[in-house]
C-alpha cells in the first residue's frame, strides 16, 4: 500500500485532498525545482505535504520575504519556483515582489497567497487580490481543491508566458477544504541556468526605468489572457433577474443558492475581463458581485459604466466569510421577496449561551513560567509579539500590553521607552520575544535597541519550534524542513553580536520559577538593554520528554489558588469555598485537582505551591490512572 | 436520503481526534462513489479551541459549509461541545455524543460556569440523543487515543451507508500506517457499536 498517497498516487488516481495539498502535489507536477515559505496559518501545510516529493528543493525560510527572494532567484536560474506564504506575509515580502514584477521571470514564478478570511489564527483580514493591480500581476482564485490544482499548473505557465510573477490568491475555506481531485503526473523542467543580463536584473534607477513601459504593455496582455482564460467562465441561467459576478469558495455557495441564475465565475480575477462582465450585464436585470472579502471587483465594474444596476457590498459584508446564510437573505431582500421564504432555516433549536473556549497555552507548555513570573513583577509595560506567547496577555496572567506584527515587540518596547509620558516615569519596559519571531524579524529592532542606548529588558522564549503554527522547525531548532540536522543559530551569541553586553545576557531555565524571577527583576532595574534567553523546548516537538506527572493531595490543598495563576490547562478546580482571614479580610478559596493523564510532570506548579500539596504520583497508583 | 446531500458535524475540542473522525467518515463516502467535501475551522485546536469539522457528501457536493439547522447528523466528542453545536441540527436530526467533560481554563479560574448536565439539556430540546462517556470507554481498552474509533463505532449503525463499509475504511488506514493497532482499533469499533446499540434499546 502506498505510505504517502499524495506522493506517490499515479496519474488518474482521484484523491481527498485540502487546497493545500493539492496546491502541494500541482507545484511537483509543474515540474518546480525549488519551494520557499515560512509556515502561517492557513498556507503552513503546503510545504509540509511538498517536502516529501523527489527532484525538487524545499526549505523553511526565516521570514516570508526572504522565501520570496529564494524563489525570485531560482527563476533567474530558470527553474520554476514556488513561495507560500499567509497573506500578512506579503506586507513583508512585497519589497522584493514590486520590483521583481519590473524585472519579469525567467522560471515561472508562483506565489501562493492565503488569505485567513474569518480570523481562524491571525492578526487582521485583508484582501491580497489588492497585490494584482498594485503589482501589474495577475491573481488566479480557485474555488476548490480541484481549481487549486489546475490553477497552480496553468499559473507557471502564466507566468512564463507573461513574463510575471503570478499570485494565485487562497482562502481559509480553499486551503482547510477537502474535496476530490484527480491528480496527474510530473513533467521534468530542467533549468536553463542563469544569464547575466545587468539590464535586467541589476534593478538600479536606470535600468528599472527602462522596465516600466514593458510592464505596463504586459498589462494590456494579462487582460487579453483573462479575457480569453477558461477559468473566467460564463454559467447561462433561466432566472435572468439577476447576474451574479463571483471569485473564490463564494461561487459555490452562488451556485448552491441560485443553481438557475447566471453567473460569470471569476478564476482569474485580475485583470477583470470586462467583456465577459458586459456579456453578462446583457443578459439579466441587475448584476451582483459576490466576492470575499473586500469590493475590488465591484469597484472596476462601477467604474466600466454598465447598462444595469450593481450590487455587492451595499446588501452583503465586507468583511468575513461568506455563506449561504449570508446570501440568501440578501439576495432574497433584493429581489422582493418575503424574508420567511429566503431566510437560512431556522434552527430546529436554541440554547443558552455557553461559556467561551479559547485557545490555551499547552499542559506544561514552558512560556507558562514566563507569564506566571511576569504576572507577578511590578511597574512595568510588557510589549508583546506574535506566537503561543501572545495568549500571555488573556487569562490568568494579564501580562502582555501589546501585540501588532511580526518581530515589533523590540521596536514598540524601544518606542515606549523613548516616548515615555509622565505616569510611566517609573516604569521598566520589557518585551516578549519567541525564537522564531525573533529571527522572523526581531533581530533588526532588537539592533536598534542597542544602537540607539534603550532601556528595554528583552525576554526571547526560545523553544526550539514555532509552537503557534504547529511545531514546525527553524533555525533556533537545529533541524530543516526535512528533520535533518543542520546548525542551530546560537542566541547568546547572536545577541551579543547585535550589540548586547555580554553580562547582560542570561539563560535560563523557565521552569525554575525563582531563578527566572531574581533574573528579571534584577535586568529590569539595569538602565540599558538586557536579554534573558529561556531555553526550554515546546511540548509539542517529537523529541519531548514528559516526565512522572504530578497530582494533588486533597487534605493538603488549602485552596489557595495560586496554582491556578501557572495557567496550565491540566489544573482544575475541583471545589469553591470563602475563608475569613484574622485581619477580617475575606478570601475566595479554590480547590484544585490535576488531570494526571494530561500533567507531563514539569516541576512548575508544584513551585508555586507553598503547603505542598502537590506531589508525584506515587509509583504504586501508576498504571491505573483514570481521567475527568 | 438517497438523492439529496448528507450533512455530518463532527465536533470537539483539539487533541480527541475529531478531525481524523472526520476524515474518515469522508474516504468511506468517497469510497461508496458520493461526491464529498469535508472542511473544519481548527486554527487553534492545538491549543484546546473548539474544533468543527463538517463533512457533506451526496451525488454533486457544491458548498462545503454546514448551515444551522440543517445538519443530519451531530457527532459530538465532548459533552459542553455537543450542546454548542444542537443548533446546526435540522428538525429530527440525530446527535451523538460522548459525555466525557472537559473543563476549560476559563472555567476552573472562575469566569464562567460548566453547564451541570449538557446531555441532559439536549435531550430536554426534544433531541434524539445516544451518549456515553467514550473517554472513561478509550480509557478501559488502554489508550485515551481510541475515542475517536470508539465513536466512529458507536455512531456506525446510525449512518446512512453501511457499518462495514465505515469500519474497512477505518482499518485500512491504519494498516497503512500502524498495522500494529489494528486489532485493538477493531476492538474499539465494535465495543462503540455494541454500547451505541444498548443505548438506543433502552
Ligand atoms: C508575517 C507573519 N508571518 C507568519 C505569521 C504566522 N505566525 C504567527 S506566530 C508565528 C511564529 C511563532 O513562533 P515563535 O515566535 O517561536 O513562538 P511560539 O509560538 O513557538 O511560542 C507565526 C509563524 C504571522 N502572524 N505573521
Ligand atoms: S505549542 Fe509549544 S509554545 Fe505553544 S503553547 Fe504549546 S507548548 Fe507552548
Ligand atoms: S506539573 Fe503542574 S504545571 Fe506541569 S504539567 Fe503537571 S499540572 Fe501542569
Amino acid at each position: 500500500m502506498l505510505q504517502n498517497k499524495l506522493v506517490q498516487a499515479p496519474a488518474g488516481t482521484r484523491l481527498l485532498l485540502s487546497g493545500n495539498e493539492a496546491t502541494a502535489r500541482a507545484v511537483w507536477e509543474a515540474g518546480a525545482r525549488v519551494a520557499a515559505a515560512y509556515p502561517g496559518t492557513p498556507s503552513t501545510e503546503i510545504l509540509e505535504n511538498l517536502a516529501p516529493f523527489p527532484d525538487i528543493y524545499t526549505e523553511w525560510s526565516v521570514n516570508e520575504k526572504v522565501s520570496l527572494e529564494v524563489a525570485i532567484g531560482a527563476s533567474l536560474a530558470g527553474s520554476r519556483s514556488f513561495c507560500a506564504m499567509k497573506h500578512v506575509g506579503m506586507n513583508v515580502a512585497s519589497d522584493a515582489l514590486m520590483t521583481q514584477t519590473l524585472a519579469g521571470v525567467v522560471g515561472g514564478l508562483v506565489i501562493a497567497i492565503a488569505d485567513d478570511v474569518g480570523f481562524s489564527s491571525s492578526q487582521n483580514e485583508q484582501d491580497s487580490r489588492y497585490w494584482g493591480r498594485f503589482g501589474h500581476l495577475p491573481i488566479l482564485e480557485p474555488a476548490d481543491s480541484e481549481e487549486t490544482h489546475a490553477m497552480i499548473k496553468s499559473a507557471f505557465d502564466l507566468s512564463e508566458t507573461l513574463n510575471t510573477p503570478v499570485i494565485v490568491r487562497m482562502t481559509t475555506r480553499i486551503c482547510h477544504v477537502k474535496a476530490l481531485v484527480t491528480v496527474g503526473s510530473r513533467v521534468d523542467r530542467p533549468a536553463a541556468g542563469f544569464k547575466k543580463d545587468p539590464n535586467r536584473w541589476v534593478m538600479v534607477p536606470g535600468a528599472a526605468k527602462r522596465r516600466l513601459p514593458m510592464m505596463l504593455a504586459r498589462d494590456i496582455e494579462l487582460l487579453r489572457e483573462s479575457e480569453a482564460s477558461a477559468f473566467n467562465r460564463l454559467e447561462e441561467g433561466s432566472d435572468r433577474r439577476i447576474g451574479f459576478i463571483t471569485s473564490g469558495p463564494a461561487y459555490m455557495h452562488v451556485r448552491e443558492c441560485y443553481p438557475d441564475m447566471p453567473v460569470l465565475k471569476l478564476g482569474f480575477s485580475h485583470p477583470v475581463p470586462m467583456e465577459r462582465v458586459r456579456k453578462l450585464a446583457d443578459l439579466v436585470e441587475r448584476l451582483v458581485v459576490v466576492e470575499e472579502t473586500e469590493p475590488l471587483v465591484e469597484l472596476e465594474l462601477n467604474a466600466a459604466k454598465l447598462p444595469v444596476p450593481i450590487h455587492g457590498k451595499d446588501i452583503l459584508p465586507a468583511t468575513d466569510e461568506l455563506s449561504p446564510a449570508k446570501l440568501l437573505p440578501a439576495i432574497g431582500a433584493l429581489l422582493g421577496e418575503a424574508p420567511a421564504e429566503v431566510e437560512e432555516p431556522p434552527p430546529a433549536v436554541t440554547i443558552a449561551p455557553l461559556f467561551p473556549r479559547p485557545p490555551t497555552m499547552c499542559t506544561a507548555c514552558p512560556h507558562l513560567g514566563v507569564f506566571y513570573t511576569l504576572s507577578r513583577v511590578r511597574n512595568i509595560h510588557i510589549s508583546g509579539d506574535i506566537g503561543c506567547y501572545t495568549l500571555g496577555a488573556g487569562q490568568p496572567w494579564e501580562a502582555l500590553d501589546t501585540t501588532i506584527s511580526m518581530g515589533a515587540s523590540m521596536g514598540i518596547a524601544l518606542g515606549l521607552d523613548k516616548g515615555r509620558g509622565a505616569t510611566d516615569a517609573n516604569k521598566q519596559i520589557v518585551a516578549v520575544i519567541g525564537d522564531s519571531t525573533f529571527l522572523h524579524m526581531g533581530m533588526q529592532g532588537l539592533l536598534d535597541i542597542t544602537y540607539n542606548r534603550g532601556n528595554v529588558t528583552i525576554m526571547l522564549l526560545d523553544n526550539r519550534a514555532v509552537g503557534m503554527t504547529g511545531g514546525q522547525e527553524n533555525p533556533g531548532s537545529g533541524r530543516d524542513l526535512q528533520g535533518s540536522e543542520t546548525g542551530r543559530v546560537d542566541f547568546p551569541k547572536l545577541v551579543e553580536a547585535l550589540g548586547v553586553r555580554k553580562e547582560r545576557i542570561r539563560v535560563i531555565d523557565p521552569y525554575q520559577l525563582p531563578d527566572l524571577f531574581k533574573a528579571i527583576r534584577e535586568e529590569v532595574k539595569i538602565p540599558e538593554p538586557s536579554v534573558i534567553i529561556t531555553d526550554q523546548p515546546c511540548v509539542l516537538i517529537d523529541h519531548y520528554k514528559p516526565r512522572t506527572a504530578f497530582t494533588v493531595i486533597d487534605d493538603k490543598c488549602t485552596g489557595c489558588g495560586n496554582c491556578l495563576d501557572v495557567g496550565c490547562p491540566a489544573i482544575l478546580v475541583t471545589r469553591r469555598g470563602k475563608e475569613v482571614k484574622p485581619n477580617g479580610k475575606e478570601v475566595d478559596l479554590a480547590f484544585v485537582k490535576i488531570e494526571t493523564a494530561a500533567c507531563t510532570g514539569c516541576d512548575l506548579c508544584p513551585k508555586t505551591c507553598a503547603p505542598v500539596a502537590i506531589v508525584p504520583v506515587p509509583e504504586s497508583s501508576k498504571g491505573c490512572m483514570s481521567h475527568g | 436520503m438517497d438523492e439529496g446531500i448528507t450533512n455530518l458535524l463532527v465536533v470537539g475540542i483539539g487533541g480527541l481526534g475529531v478531525m481524523t473522525a472526520a476524515e474518515i467518515l469522508a474516504e468511506t463516502a468517497i469510497s461508496l462513489g458520493f461526491d464529498v467535501k469535508k472542511t473544519e475551522v481548527a486554527g487553534m485546536a492545538q491549543r484546546g479551541g473548539v474544533v468543527s469539522s463538517h463533512v457533506r457528501f451526496g451525488k454533486r457536493v457544491l458548498s462545503p459549509v454546514i448551515t444551522q439547522g440543517t445538519a443530519d447528523f451531530l457527532i459530538g466528542f465532548e459533552a459542553a461541545e455537543s450542546l454548542r453545536w444542537v443548533p446546526h441540527l435540522r428538525p429530527g436530526g440525530v446527535a451523538l455524543v460522548n459525555d466525557m467533560r472537559i473543563v476549560p481554563p476559563v472555567v476552573s479560574v472562575g469566569l464562567y460556569e460548566y453547564p451541570d448536565n449538557p446531555v441532559q439539556q439536549i435531550r430536554d430540546l426534544g433531541v434524539t440523543v445516544t451518549a456515553f462517556d467514550a473517554g472513561a470507554v478509550a480509557q478501559e481498552l488502554g489508550n485515551a487515543k481510541l475515542v475517536n474509533t470508539v465513536m466512529l463505532g458507536a455512531v456506525a449503525d446510525l449512518l446512512p451507508f453501511s457499518a462495514d463499509a465505515l469500519k474497512s475504511c477505518l482499518l485500512d488506514r491504519f494498516r497503512t500506517r500502524k498495522p500494529k493497532l489494528v486489532a485493538l482499533n477493531d476492538t474499539a469499533f465494535e465495543t462503540g457499536r455494541r454500547i451505541a446499540s444498548s443505548k438506543q434499546n433502552r
